[in-house]
Order: C-alpha cells, then sequence, then structure tokens
C-alpha cells in the first residue's frame, strides 16, 4: 500500500513533471525564473498551495460533482460535472485568498518573503491542471495528497533547476534576436529533453 | 477607423501574445503535435477571449474594482464551459485528445490579460477587436508550431500523408524527436529568433 503511494509520488515529481512534461505553468515558469532566491520563493508557494487545493477539489467532486455524488443528501440521480471548471477555479482562488491572510496574521516571515507570489498563484495553469488531472484519472483523497504534493514539488525543482542556468547564462555571448526569451525556450527544451530520461521508468 | 485596424492587426506580429509579452504559452505547447488538435484549441480560444472581451467591456462600468479579478474569471470559466460542452457533443474524439487542456483555457494568461488591460477601459466594439486579434496572434504561432511538428514528425498533415514514410515505402524517415514535447520549445525558440531578427525593435535588452 505504502509502495503504491510512493511509487505515485515519484510518478508525479520526475516522471510526469507538470513544467517539463505537460507544460503547465509555464507563464510565470519562464518569466519569475531569472534569480534562484525568488524562483524558490514561488515554488514553495506553489507546493504549498497545491497540496492544499488537489485535495480540496477532490472533496468537492467526490460530494458533489461525481454523478451520483449527492445521494448522501437523498438525491441520487444527480451529474454536476459539467459546473466542475467554475468550482475549481473558485476553490483556487478562494484558497489562495484565505491562505495569505492567515499566513499575513501568524506567520509574518513566511508571508513576506511568499507575499507577492501568492494572487499570481490563482492563475497559474499548474494549480488548475493538477486539480483536473485529479479528476481525469479518479484520484481517492488520500492519492490526491499524494499527487498535489508531488506534482508541487515537481514543478518546484524544475523552476529552482531553471534560476540556476540562466544565472550562469549571464556570461553567455548569445545572439541578439535569441537572447532573453528565445534562449530561455531552448534551455527549456533540453531540460526537458533531460527530464524524459526518467520516463523509461516503469512504477 | 485606423484605431480599429491597429487593434485588430497590432497582436498578429508587433504585440504578438506568445512572441513578446510572453503570456498564454501554457496550453500553447502541449497541444501542438497535430494540426487538427490544434485548429479546434485555437478556434476555442478566440471564441473564449472574444467573447470575455465583450462581456466584460460590457459591464466594465459596472464592476467594483476590487473584486475585478473574480468577476472576470467567472465569465471566462462560463464561456470555456460552453465550449467544454460543446465539444463534447460533436467532437467526442479531438475533446478526449485535449483533455485537461480546454479546462486550462480558463487560466490562459492571454485571456485574463487582455479582459483586464484592454476591455476594461474600451467599448464592446474595440474591445472585441482587440480579442478577436489576439487570438489570431496566438492561432499563428500554434498553427505554425504544429505544422512543422506533423510535417517533420509524421510525414502528415490533417492525417493526409504528405511525405511518403519509409514503413510505407516512401522516401521520409519520419523525425521522432518533432512527436515529443520538447521539440515545441525549440521550435518555438526558434520562431521567435526569426520574429526579432524580423522586427528588430523586440530584442530584449542585455542586462
Amino acid at each position: 500500500m505504502l509502495e503504491h503511494y510512493l511509487s505515485l509520488l515519484i510518478k508525479s515529481i520526475f516522471i510526469e513533471n507538470m513544467a517539463l512534461a505537460f507544460f503547465l505553468g509555464m507563464c510565470t515558469f519562464l518569466a519569475v525564473s531569472k534569480k534562484v532566491d525568488t524562483s524558490f520563493g514561488l515554488g514553495v508557494a506553489v507546493v504549498v498551495v497545491q497540496t492544499i487545493t488537489v485535495p480540496a477539489n477532490n472533496l468537492i467532486f467526490q460530494f458533489l460533482l461525481k454523478p451520483g455524488a449527492l445521494s448522501w443528501l437523498g438525491v441520487s440521480d444527480t451529474d454536476l460535472t459539467f459546473i466542475g471548471l467554475i468550482c475549481y477555479i473558485g476553490v483556487i482562488a478562494a484558497i489562495v485568498q484565505v491562505l495569505e491572510m492567515v499566513l499575513d496574521r501568524y506567520v509574518p516571515a513566511l508571508y513576506n518573503s511568499l507575499g507577492i507570489f501568492l494572487p499570481l498563484i490563482t492563475v497559474n495553469c499548474a494549480i488548475l491542471g493538477g486539480s483536473l488531472f485529479m479528476v481525469e484519472r479518479d484520484y481517492t483523497f488520500a492519492e490526491s495528497v499524494v499527487f498535489g504534493f508531488g506534482s508541487g514539488a515537481g514543478w518546484a525543482l524544475a523552476i529552482v533547476a531553471l534560476a540556476g542556468i540562466r544565472e550562469k547564462l549571464k556570461y553567455a555571448d548569445v545572439p541578439d534576436g535569441l537572447r532573453g526569451l528565445g534562449i530561455t525556450f531552448m534551455i527549456v527544451g533540453l531540460m526537458a529533453m533531460a527530464f524524459m530520461a526518467f520516463s523509461g521508468i516503469q512504477l | 477607423m485606423s484605431r480599429a485596424k491597429d487593434v485588430l492587426l497590432d497582436p498578429l506580429f508587433n504585440k504578438n501574445p506568445i512572441g513578446l509579452q510572453i503570456l498564454g504559452i501554457c496550453s500553447a505547447l502541449a497541444v501542438t503535435s497535430k494540426l487538427e488538435t490544434v485548429i479546434v484549441m485555437c478556434l476555442a480560444v478566440i471564441f473564449v477571449i472574444s467573447g470575455s472581451n465583450v462581456s466584460v467591456s460590457l459591464i466594465r462600468r459596472q464592476i467594483p474594482s476590487s473584486i475585478r479579478i473574480i468577476v472576470q474569471i467567472t465569465i471566462i470559466a462560463t464561456l470555456v464551459i460552453i465550449v467544454d460542452q460543446f465539444l463534447k457533443a460533436y467532437a467526442f474524439g479531438i475533446s478526449k485528445q485535449l483533455s485537461v487542456f480546454v479546462g486550462l483555457i480558463i487560466t490562459n494568461c492571454i485571456v485574463l490579460g487582455r479582459a483586464e488591460g484592454f476591455a476594461m477601459k474600451n467599448p464592446p466594439g474595440l474591445s472585441f477587436l482587440d480579442g478577436f486579434g489576439n487570438g489570431l496572434g496566438y492561432s499563428i504561432i500554434l498553427i505554425l508550431v504544429a505544422f512543422c511538428r506533423e510535417l517533420f514528425g509524421a510525414g502528415k498533415l490533417l492525417g493526409f500523408s504528405i511525405l511518403p514514410n519509409t514503413s510505407e515505402g516512401g522516401w521520409y524517415l519520419p523525425n521522432g524527436l518533432m512527436l515529443l514535447p520538447p521539440s515545441a520549445f525549440f521550435i518555438i525558440g526558434l520562431l521567435i529568433w526569426a520574429l526579432r531578427t524580423w522586427k528588430t525593435d523586440q530584442v530584449e535588452e542585455e542586462n
């Protein structure tokens, strides 16, 4: 049983890396990866939010939206999956907002370092993508906790690695038109190829 | 009239949402291994972005500024649900291939970016043109990428064989790399390079 969760964790961090295998959260991935410090902060924020929102959306899906999910209310023939998208994004926006307020009140130090990134996270596709993959693959609650953490951690790993490379890139002589965004795309492409080495692993 | 023309045509090359503003790349890459899925995706995005721009612009005076983001997201999410249901009903196969990426149009930064940056300040007509133009700018890049990937990766376009494969007795040995995710990054990187060689004012400053 434990083995199952462990393999799901490894799978979500390395083999099905959110950023490098599914291209999710690319906008922030490319825009905020200039320095290792800031990208680490953003990475941690994504892990935290992802670990909370995926299980929360899992509960919503299980008990409200799934076909027949409202049977605990005595209504058995409902299928609300079509309003799923709007529920998930609402939950994500609300949780990010609450998290921001809680951190501000109780852990000001963490709030100061994560603060500016939290609003950005609402529109990060990795977060919504995580919830949608959870629904599509029909994870149980425990699996969704593991998957949420793993996919967040994989994204954080990728952005910190990219920031590390970009910091060194300052010393490189890049052709004019390729400077900035262009060369970053090339690097991410190479990183994605490197990560494909994991895809041969069978778990 | 020239303003309307600028609003419509600027996003195609001068201010391309993907090439210059780094917006909407999230969903841009994963769906581009086949031309067919990309065309459906582009139509969906054009519909959502024009629709959301018009709707946001119509109620722009009524939206309280403190909750504008959530109002915009709700409008966008509603439009995306319409697209999603439509695809499930009339193009189930493609909807399966696009899987979560239809839903991810909600978090496509272009849509929210245009709603926030343009539609909140401009009348519905102009906002529609702006949304349509940005949708087209996004589509041009996506279609170019998908064209390269499908042609060189499988020797096909829209499922029709263009370059006869060696496995079927032809001369073209498909380049498998093109079907793998990383190739999308290389092609977009090269496209940006080409675009910036043409429009040199888009070159980034050395830092």
